[in-house]
């Protein structure tokens, strides 16, 4: 297929099927979609309808059953588990809807570690740092520890985490699903300024209301395959 | 950043983590104190039985030992005690005329072994005059005085100034007898010494003897210990029709005992650290598992499998390092003090322990070279230890994990 500049995921044929021998499952059936750069796009659908399948596979933390992911126009199917890794900490930020941060690590070091691992120098990583806490808004906290953070808080820091390695784009599974209704729109506000300002592509697995509504372009799942794909004009609420 | 991460997950569970460190520390003391014990009980057993008993060398006639008959004494056994008391090598050595055979008094009879000593000289090799208890020690100017031990003065029913008779084989075969007074009572460690053992003047067991100033037995301490075989093959060569023999050949147990002891110990030891490992491996795995969704988001966001492994290897890694240090200096307190003073188990086991040649009070002792053997197999151990959580850390799925509560 024909390379596009802009495009930063596309999957074709895209399955996945859960086989216990009794069961099978198609927790993703026949997705192709193409996402470009910039995008700040929501998959939506019930409960068991495959987004987070689907997010795991683009982001490539599970291999499909059948079909391809391209990623920057790279075919990522076919990596094994170990360049898998090394892809996803070169290209791929995420954002969970636990926020799963280092415990023993300070703000500052959770956002620092995955450039620890991408071993970029200690003056690049300070400066890279310092400008994500500001854009979080985060600066007076950076010493604090997950726990003495709030839940806004602490996925604010995720969300700068995920930044941090300056990647292709951002998964976020269900994001907002664990904080109240003000933090969730901080956090969406925080997200859709990134998204704005830096051209930060996001796609979000949710059934948030909030965020489908801000999302530029919303895919619905239903039973693991796309029925609607609707992109919009722009978002509902300014960032 | 792998090794801060590492060390502060050892104190998410501070508890837990110091139940491991305080564990491998006494582990690593008391196993290290074990050894000690034991290097000091072997160690004086043969300061003891190379000191007062065998001595580094002895020297006998070629076919003294087919039946111990008092015909088989040292060819020019004087000279040879004149060219050892020549030789710098040598710290000091004694002749012996030695003969087998049953002691009686008026209450009992048993066997023993007779011993003619030249008191100045055998005091010199065995230091027979600290050990008497009770009377005096030989005098050259003494006729027909001995020394007794004391459990064999029990057994006898005899005491101080008490007249015994020995009867045993001169060198023709004859039997003879001679009535000896007790000068005096020793006690030894050794049981079987202290029963069996009988020392008169050698002049008065040659009298009987029929033999003119012959020994029997010449046993030589050397100033260094590390000689002792390079002066033994020196005095074959010197006088080939003696049969010279090292303290390792005279008591083969005792030579096979400090020959194989390090090995023992080692492998007591691996013990120890094996049932530790266990501990270590446990506790590893409970805190792998107990943070599966943090590893799985490591994993997520791109730490690969050399570094998780090298996470957990190092959290293993640094509760042993912690522990080690501690115990080992505590095992190095012990056993300095307890080298200086002494592990008095007198109370406990003296008579099990003089049974076997043994003394009940202890002075523990550990060689330099066994800490850094330990420190060795600790490090080995703790790589060992953390395989298995490492690896159930690497087997775990990032998309599981991240979703386990």
């Amino acid at each position: 297929m024909e390379g596009h500049k802009d495009r930063v995921i596309r999957t074709e044929g895209l399955f996945k099927v859960y086989d216990d021998g009794a069961v099978s499952l198609k927790a993703v059936n026949d997705v192709s979609l193409s996402i470009e750069k910039g995008e700040f796009t929501a998959l939506v659908g019930p409960s068991g309808s495959g987004k987070t399948t689907l997010l795991n596979l683009i982001g490539g933390l599970d291999t499909p059953t059948a079909g391809k992911v391209w990623v920057h126009e790279k075919d990522i199917s076919g990596l094994k588990k170990n360049q898998l890794i090394d892809f996803r900490l070169y290209n791929i930020g995420f954002v969970f809807q636990a926020y799963n941060l280092v415990p023993v690590l300070t703000a500052r070091e959770n956002i620092e570690f995955v450039m620890l691992l991408q071993k970029v120098g200690k003056e690049e990583r300070n400066r890279r740092v310092d400008q994500l806490l500001g854009e979080i808004g985060l600066q007076d906290k950076a010493g604090k520890r997950p726990a003495e953070l709030s839940g806004g808080q602490q996925q604010r820091v995720a969300v700068a985490r995920a930044l941090a390695s300056k990647p292709q784009f951002v998964l976020a599974d269900e994001p907002t699903a664990n904080l109240d209704s003000k933090t969730a729109e901080n956090l969406l506000d925080m997200m859709a300024k990134l998204n704005m300002d830096e051209g930060m592509t996001f796609l979000f697995s949710t059934h948030d209301q909030r965020v489908i509504d801000r999302a530029k372009r919303v895919i619905t799942l239903v039973d693991g395959s796309i029925v609607s794909d609707v992109t919009r004009e722009k978002t509902t609420i300014e960032a | 950043m792998l090794l801060a991460i590492a060390w502060k997950n050892i104190w998410r569970n501070k508890t837990r983590s110091l139940v491991v460190i305080t564990a491998v520390m006494l582990g690593l003391w008391a196993g290290a104190f074990i050894l000690a014990y034991v290097f000091g009980m072997i160690n004086q057993r043969l300061e003891d039985a190379i000191g007062n008993e065998i001595s580094h060398l002895q020297l006998h006639h070629e076919e003294f030992y087919k039946d111990y008959a008092p015909k088989f004494y040292l060819e020019n056994g004087e000279k040879v005690l004149e060219g050892l008391d020549s030789n710098p090598r040598v710290k000091a050595s004694t002749g012996r005329v030695l003969t087998y055979g049953m002691v009686g008094s008026a209450a009992n009879s048993t066997g023993g072994k007779f011993i003619g000593i030249d008191p100045t000289r055998e005091d010199q090799v065995t230091q027979l005059s600290t050990k008497l208890t009770e009377g005096e020690y030989l005098q050259r100017s003494d006729k027909n005085k001995i020394l007794i031990g004391k459990k064999l003065a029990d057994k006898l029913k005899v005491k101080l100034r008490s007249k015994i008779v020995l009867t045993f084989q001169d060198i023709n075969g004859d039997i003879v007898a001679g009535a000896f007074r007790i000068k005096g009572i020793f006690r030894s460690y050794n049981t079987a010494l202290e029963e069996n053992n009988l020392y008169a003047l050698d002049q008065d067991l040659s009298r009987l003897l029929n033999a003119q100033h012959q020994v029997h037995e010449i046993a030589v301490l050397l100033q260094d210990e590390e000689q002792v075989d390079e002066y033994a093959r020196d005095l074959s060569q010197q006088y080939p029709t003696a049969r010279v023999e090292s303290w390792k050949e005279i008591s083969p147990e005792l030579g096979l005992m400090v020959e194989s002891l390090d090995q023992y110990m080692m492998i007591f030891f691996v013990i120890i650290l094996l049932a530790l490992s266990f501990g270590i491996v446990n506790t590893m795995l409970m805190a792998v598992l107990e943070r599966v969704r943090e590893i799985g988001m490591l994993m997520a966001i791109g730490m690969n499998k050399v570094r998780l492994f090298g996470m957990i290897a190092f959290e293993t890694i640094f509760m042993v390092l912690i522990a080690t240090p501690l115990g080992l200096l505590l095992a190095y307190l012990t056993i300095y003090w307890f080298g200086m003073n002494g592990l008095d188990l007198s109370g406990l086991y003296q008579e099990g322990y003089a049974a076997y040649g043994f003394k009940s009070i202890i002075y523990p002792q550990l060689d330099a070279m066994y800490y850094y053997r330990i420190m060795l197999l600790v490090g080995i151990t703790a790589l060992l230890a953390s395989i298995y959580p490492a690896i159930t850390a690497l087997r775990l799925d990032p998309v599981k994990a991240i979703r386990k509560i």
